[in-house]
C-alpha cells in the first residue's frame, strides 16, 4: 500500500485487517483477540453448538469470570446464587467443550476482562480486539482497535474470527497542556464527555492525543480510553509509542526476541501520519481541568468539584428540564446544593476504568495515616489477582485496611449490581467506576463518578471532597 | 431469526432522550444463559415499584401499550452497554420496532440481529409519532420494510433509510454466520497471509 493519501491509526489497524469488502462497502474485518465472559457468552456458545459450528481460533480466544463473581472468601465455595452459579458454570463447560483457554477463579491472573488483557500481554498494539461487553474500548490504550460486540456477535467471531464492519468515522480528542495537581487520566475523560456529551462520539473512533495524553502513563490512558464509550464512540485509542513498547515488552504473553522486534517495526508504523484528516476534531487544555465529578444519572452529566447541583429552572428547553428534575430527584439532590456538601454512604474503588496499581498507589496516598469517616463503607477492589498481589507486596494494602477500608478479591465487584456487592436503594455512592445509570450500582443506588484519589478523599471526610485539600501524609 | 416485513400495530410513546441499556434492562437480570424470558424485566426498575408490583404510571403498564409493538424515543436510545439481553427484553415483551432520532452504536447492531429494526427519524417527526402515540388504540402505526415507510394514523407516510444488506437480512430473517461462512476461503487466506508476516499472532494458545 504505497503513496495512498495520509492515515489515522484507525485506518491503518482497520486497512490491515479487511478480509474483503462486501458490494455495499460492509467490511468483513479479522479479529485478533477475542475475550469472552461468562455474561455475555452462554447464549453464543449455544448457538454454536446448535448449528454444529466449532471456534475457529481458540488460541486467538481466552476466557475468564469477572462479572458474577462475589470479591470476598466465599467465592472459593460454592457460589450462593444460583443463577451466577450457573453462568459461571455454563462458561466452564463451554471452554472444556469448544477447548478455549480460561483462566479459573483460583487462578491469581484471574480478574476483570479489561484489566487482565493489557496485564498479560494478551492484548497488543496493532491488533483488533473484541469481547461481548462495551468496555473493550480500555484495550484501544495500547494503539489497538478493540470494541464491545454483542452476543450474536460474539457468536460470530467465535465461528468465523471475523465480524461485519461498518468503517467508523475518525475523531480526534486533543489534550493540550499538562494536568494540574490533584488532577488525573478520570478528570480528562469525565471532562470530555461533560464536553461532548453521552453521544459526542457516536460512529466514529476517538484517537486521544496531545500533551497531556502522551504524558499519561499506560494506566492513565486505559482509564480515558475505557470511558471512550460513555462518550458514545465505538472505540478508543491512543497511538503507540514509548510508553507502549516499554509496557507490553515482557508481559507473558507479548511476543519475546526476535518475534518483539518484528512486532516492534510494526507498531513504530501505526501512529496517524501528520496530515491525515479527522472527521471531527475536539480540543481541551488540560490545565482548565479541574477535579470533576458527576451530579445527574449520565456521566455527561459532570462538573468540577468546586461546583454546585445545577438549577432545572434555568433550563429552556422543556423535555431536557423535566429530565434534569427527575435526575435529581432520584439523585435525592437540590438546586444549588454545594456538591461538597454531599454526604457519602459508600465510596468503591475499582472497577476496569480505575482498579490497576497506579490507581490504587494513587488511593493509598492520600488515605495513609487517615481515617475513612464515621459510618462509611469503604472497598478497594483490585482489577486482578496480579494488581492485588502487587499492592500486597508494596504494603497498599496495610495502609488502606487501617484506614478502615475493605480489601478485596478482583472483580467487577460494585461497578454492576449483579453480583452481591451492591448499594441499597437511597444509598449515596463516590465511585470509581464508569456508569452512574439509574440502578446501574444496585436498584434506588445514587452513584458519583471521580477519581481513584478523589474517591479517597471522600471516604476521608465522609462527603465528596476535593482532593486537592487532602494533600499526601509523606510517601507511601 | 424472525423476518421483519410490516408490522401494524400499538407505539408506545417514551418521549425521554439517553434511556440507556440498564434501564431498558437492569444488570441484575443479565444472570440468564438463555435468550428467551427476560419480557417481563424489560424496564424492570421502572415498571415495578421496590415491593415487586406495577407502578400504574409507567407507560407500558397502562392500556393499550402493555401489547406495544413499537417504542417511540427520543435521541441516543440504547446507549450503554453490549448487552444483548436489551434487544432480547424487548423482542420478549413484543417490541419489534424502535423509532428514535439516534440511537447508541451497539444497541442499533444489536437490533438488527434480533429481527427488530431500529429506525432514525429526525426529532420533530418522532415527536410528531409520540404524540399519535398518545392517542392509543385509536392510533395503530405500520411500519413497512419493503417499502421504508412508516405510516401514521391518518395515512401520511414518513420515508426512513436502513442499510440495504441489514434490510435483506431482516426480510428475509437471515443470520449472519451462515452469510459469512460463504467468505471461508478468503479467511484462510487472510490467516496465511497475516500468520506469515505476524507470527507472534499465531503463538500457541496462552497455556492456561
Ligand atoms: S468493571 Fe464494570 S464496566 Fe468493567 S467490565 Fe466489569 S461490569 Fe463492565
Amino acid at each position: 500500500m504505497s503513496a495512498q493519501k495520509p492515515r489515522t491509526l484507525f485506518d491503518k489497524i482497520w486497512d490491515a485487517h479487511v478480509v474483503e469488502t462486501l458490494p455495499d462497502g460492509t467490511a468483513l474485518l479479522y479479529i485478533d483477540k477475542h475475550l469472552t465472559h461468562e455474561v455475555t457468552s452462554p447464549q453464543a456458545f449455544e448457538g454454536l453448538r446448535m448449528a454444529g459450528r466449532k471456534v475457529r481460533r481458540p488460541d486467538a480466544t481466552i476466557a475468564v469470570v469477572d462479572h458474577n463473581i462475589a470479591t470476598d472468601a466465599s467465592r472459593y465455595g460454592t457460589i450462593e446464587d444460583p443463577e451466577s452459579r450457573v453462568q459461571v458454570e455454563t462458561l466452564e463447560k463451554n471452554v472444556k467443550e469448544f477447548g478455549v483457554p480460561y483462566i479459573p477463579l483460583t487462578d491469581k491472573r484471574q480478574g476483570i476482562v479489561h484489566v487482565i488483557g493489557p496485564e498479560l500481554g494478551l492484548s497488543l498494539p496493532g491488533m483488533t480486539i473484541v469481547c461481548g461487553d462495551s468496555h473493550t474500548s480500555t484495550h484501544g490504550a495500547l494503539g489497538a482497535l478493540a470494541f464491545g460486540i454483542g452476543t450474536s456477535e460474539v457468536e460470530h467471531v467465535l465461528a468465523t474470527q471475523t465480524l461485519l464492519q461498518k468503517p467508523a468515522k475518525n475523531m480526534r480528542v486533543s489534550v493540550d497542556g499538562t494536568l494540574a495537581l490533584g488532577c488525573t487520566a478520570k478528570d480528562i475523560v469525565l471532562a470530555i464527555i461533560g464536553r461532548i456529551g453521552t453521544a459526542g462520539g457516536t460512529g466514529h473512533v476517538i484517537e486521544y492525543a496531545g500533551e497531556a495524553i502522551r504524558a499519561l502513563d499506560m494506566a492513565g490512558r486505559m482509564t480515558v480510553c475505557n470511558m471512550s464509550i460513555e462518550a458514545g464512540a465505538r472505540a478508543g485509542m491512543v497511538a503507540p509509542d514509548q510508553t507502549t513498547f516499554d509496557y507490553v515488552k515482557g508481559r507473558p504473553f507479548a511476543p519475546k526476541g526476535e518475534g518483539f522486534d518484528r512486532a516492534l517495526a510494526w507498531w513504530k508504523t501505526l501512529p496517524s501520519d501528520a496530515d491525515a484528516h479527522f472527521d471531527t476534531e475536539v480540543r481541551l487544555d488540560a490545565a482548565q481541568i479541574a477535579p470533576q465529578v458527576t451530579w445527574g444519572t449520565s456521566p455527561e452529566d459532570v462538573l468540577p468539584i468546586t461546583g454546585s447541583v445545577p438549577n432545572p429552572a434555568e433550563v429552556a428547553d422543556e423535555a431536557k428540564r423535566a429530565r434534569m428534575q427527575r435526575m435529581l430527584d432520584y439523585m435525592g439532590l437540590t438546586a444549588g446544593q454545594r456538591l461538597q456538601d454531599l454526604g457519602v454512604d459508600v465510596v468503591f474503588i475499582g472497577s476496569c476504568t480505575n482498579s490497576r496499581i497506579e490507581d490504587i498507589r494513587a488511593a493509598a496516598a492520600i488515605v495513609k495515616g487517615r481515617k475513612v469517616a464515621d459510618g462509611v463503607r469503604a472497598l478497594v477492589v483490585p482489577g486482578s489477582g496480579l494488581v492485588k498481589e502487587q499492592a500486597e507486596q508494596e504494603g497498599l494494602d496495610r495502609v488502606l485496611k487501617e484506614a478502615g477500608f475493605e480489601w478485596r478479591e478482583a472483580g467487577c465487584s460494585m461497578c454492576l449490581g449483579m453480583n452481591p456487592d451492591k448499594l441499597k436503594p437511597g444509598q449515596r455512592s463516590a465511585s470509581t467506576s464508569n456508569r452512574n445509570f439509574e440502578g446501574r450500582q444496585g436498584p434506588g443506588g445514587r452513584t458519583h463518578l471521580l477519581s481513584p484519589a478523589m474517591a479517597a478523599a471522600a471516604a476521608l471526610a465522609g462527603r465528596l471532597a476535593d482532593v486537592r485539600d487532602f494533600q499526601p501524609k509523606g510517601a507511601v | 431469526m424472525q423476518a421483519f416485513t410490516t408490522l401494524t400495530g400499538v407505539a408506545a410513546p417514551m418521549p425521554e432522550a439517553n434511556v440507556d441499556t440498564d434501564k431498558i434492562i437492569p444488570a441484575r437480570f443479565l444472570k440468564t444463559i438463555a435468550r428467551t424470558g427476560l419480557g417481563r424485566n424489560l424496564f424492570a426498575n421502572l415498571r415495578y415499584r421496590q415491593d415487586g408490583t406495577e407502578n400504574p404510571d409507567f407507560i407500558l403498564n397502562k392500556e393499550p401499550y402493555r401489547k406495544a409493538e413499537v417504542l417511540i424515543a427520543h435521541e441516543n436510545f440504547g446507549c450503554g452497554s453490549s448487552r444483548e439481553h436489551a434487544p432480547w427484553a424487548l423482542l420478549d415483551f413484543g417490541i419489534r420496532c424502535v423509532i428514535a432520532p439516534s440511537f447508541g452504536d451497539i444497541f442499533h447492531n444489536n437490533s438488527f440481529k434480533n429481527g427488530i429494526l431500529p429506525i432514525r427519524l429526525p426529532r420533530e417527526v418522532c415527536d410528531q409519532l409520540i404524540e399519535d402515540a398518545k392517542l392509543g388504540q385509536n392510533a395503530r402505526v405500520t411500519v413497512d420494510l419493503e417499502r421504508q415507510v412508516v405510516v401514521r394514523p391518518n395515512g401520511e407516510e414518513i420515508r426512513f433509510e436502513v442499510d440495504p444488506f441489514r434490510k435483506h437480512l431482516l426480510l428475509n430473517g437471515l443470520d449472519d454466520i451462515g452469510q459469512t461462512m460463504q467468505h471461508a476461503p478468503a479467511i484462510d487466506g487472510y490467516e496465511a497471509k497475516q500468520k506469515a508476516a505476524q507470527p507472534w499472532l499465531y503463538s500457541a494458545a496462552p497455556g492456561v
